[in-house]
């Protein structure tokens, strides 16, 4: 029911973790089934420099978290921003349609943690 | 690497006697049982022949049995039938949150079509309490329907007790026996059945063969029409080697209980064991002892049954879940929900039914695979705390 590469995501999920002194995190809940995930990134002059995510979900959901983490890393926020969970679900091979919300789930912990990360700024309490 | 079947709630292998007994079906004896010439009369006597073997191992009369495609066709019969059957009589049914989906869904869709339905909750280890039953029952009841043993979380009813209460109050009683044959045994006079629906493909049988038992005297309204088979109530010409595969099946299973029952108890107890042994945070579903002899399920906390699910299956280990991610709903099993689990613990259910094929040694592998795969998944879980 999943391509190779969700398979490959799945077994060797890339960025699994937390970062300690994030510069943003998102917590995200599927409202659909449930399920939960969190991305940390750290930001340096802009740039992802780190990101980490830890899932608690089916299958997809997690090769999705770690395939979102792989494409914003290096990225500038207002690139990592562009990622749409069509855009991870298509590098991906696909993903069943009844399966296509849980890549949802990635696209919106990404972009809480970029929020957080420019709340935080706005606020004082982190640097560039 | 050696694949290792634990799903036999799902389906079961069809065994070599099974098989041996069917051949003739495919192959020589291909005739009509409904004609009069030589082929079909040859067909006619091994097809009562099965109906007999469906009978004595449910303590029922040969002429009680029909044979149906499936083991929901069997339900809807019976409920549907029963319904319309007595519907001048009254429009209220019962039956229990835990029921198969050939059941729920086939109550709900009667309640659209003017019946009204009560749903027995039950308790934390998925048993109806008979003084629930007795309550619920109203003037105008003309059918309880509870299955014998759940599908999901292995329960076994008080199917007796809940069948007098029936009796008492003139009541049709059915009960969904798909997962009990070969494990419970049953014996439909002494325990007051009116109807019971089993499925070939549960006890070694193939797919597309079920029966229901009817008993004389009841009256159903029909599902199928057409021909003049199964006493002119079940119309269409008899799937003959999957009918005579169920009588050699169900034969075999009522002799074999016994000792299967001790063999299936002693890996079941010894797989819930050692998986509350090696994994921390984890609970049995259903109940210690009232439960189907080859069935686990237990809730893992913190990660999700369709990730553990494909990660057994990498191990070699067939399982199943009732997770919201593995139901194409996107529900927790209804099951799960009605003994008071969480939505969040729901999510971490996992299956796993053996069979007499299953050895203490695949036991064993299963829990280590599992211990492996569950680790692997809670490093990954934001809701787990490794300390
Ligand atoms: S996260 Fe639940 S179905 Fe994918």
């Amino acid at each position: 029911m999943y391509t190779e590469q969700v398979m490959d995501h799945f077994m060797n999920p890339r960025n699994v973790g937390e970062i300690e002194n994030a510069s943003g995190t998102g917590t995200v809940g599927n409202a659909k089934c449930g399920d939960i995930m969190k991305i940390d990134i750290k930001v340096e002059n802009g740039v992802i420099v780190d990101v980490k995510f830890k899932t608690f979900g089916c299958g997809a959901a997690i090769a999705t978290s770690s395939r979102a983490t792989e494409m914003v890393l290096g990225k500038t926020i207002d690139e990592a921003l562009q990622v749409t969970n069509k855009q991870v679900a298509e590098s991906l091979g696909g993903l069943p349609q009844v399966k296509m919300h849980c890549s949802i789930l990635a696209e919106e912990a990404l972009q809480k943690a970029i929020m957080d990360y420019k709340q935080r700024l706005d606020a004082g309490e982190i640097s560039e | 690497m050696n694949r290792i079947y634990m799903d036999n709630a799902a389906t079961t292998r069809i065994t070599e006697p099974v098989l041996e007994a069917m051949m003739p079906y495919l192959t020589d004896v291909f005739g009509n049982p409904s004609s009069v010439h030589a082929f079909g009369r040859e067909a006619r006597k091994p097809l009562e022949q099965a109906r007999k073997q469906v009978a004595d191992a449910l303590g029922a009369q040969p002429n009680e049995i029909y044979f149906t495609g499936c083991g929901t066709e069997s339900d809807n019969w019976a409920i549907r039938g029963a319904a319309y059957a007595s519907a001048k009589k009254g429009k209220h049914i019962i039956t229990s949150q835990i029921e198969h989906h050939a059941v729920l869904h086939t109550v709900e869709q009667l309640e659209k079509e003017g019946f009204t339905a009560t749903y027995l909750p039950v308790d934390e280890f998925g048993l109806v309490n008979p003084d629930d039953l007795e309550k619920a029952i109203q003037p105008d009841t003309i059918l309880i329907t509870i299955m014998m043993a759940n599908n999901e979380i292995g329960t076994i009813q008080p199917i007796e007790q809940l069948a007098q209460i029936a009796k008492d109050h003139k009541i049709l009683f059915h009960t969904d026996a798909v997962q009990a044959i070969g494990s419970v045994k049953i014996d439909v006079k002494a325990m007051n059945i009116d109807l019971l629906s089993l499925s070939g493909h549960k006890f070694h049988a193939p797919k597309g063969v079920g029966a229901l038992y009817i008993r004389q005297g009841v009256k159903l309204q029909r599902l199928i029409y057409g021909g003049a088979q199964e006493r002119t109530q079940r119309g269409g010409t008899e799937n003959m080697a999957s009918i005579i595969g169920m009588g050699k099946a169900i034969e075999l299973a009522d002799q074999q209980m016994e000792q299967h029952n001790q063999k299936l108890c002693a890996m079941r107890d010894r797989m819930i064991e050692g998986i509350m042994e090696s994994i921390p945070e984890t609970r049995l579903n259903g109940h210690a002892t009232k439960r189907l002899p080859g069935n686990v399920n237990v809730s893992i906390r913190y990660i999700e049954g369709e990730g553990i699910l494909i990660g057994m299956d990498l191990e070699g280990i067939a399982a199943s879940s009732g997770s919201a991610c593995t139901s194409g709903s996107l529900d927790p099993s209804h099951v799960l929900l009605a003994i008071g689990l969480t939505h969040e613990i729901a999510h971490g259910s996992l299956r796993l039914t053996l069979s007499e094929d299953n050895t203490m040694e695949d036991v064993e592998i299963a829990i280590a695979a599992l211990t492996r795969v569950v680790t692997r998944l809670r490093s990954m879980s934001p809701l787990y705390n490794a300390n």
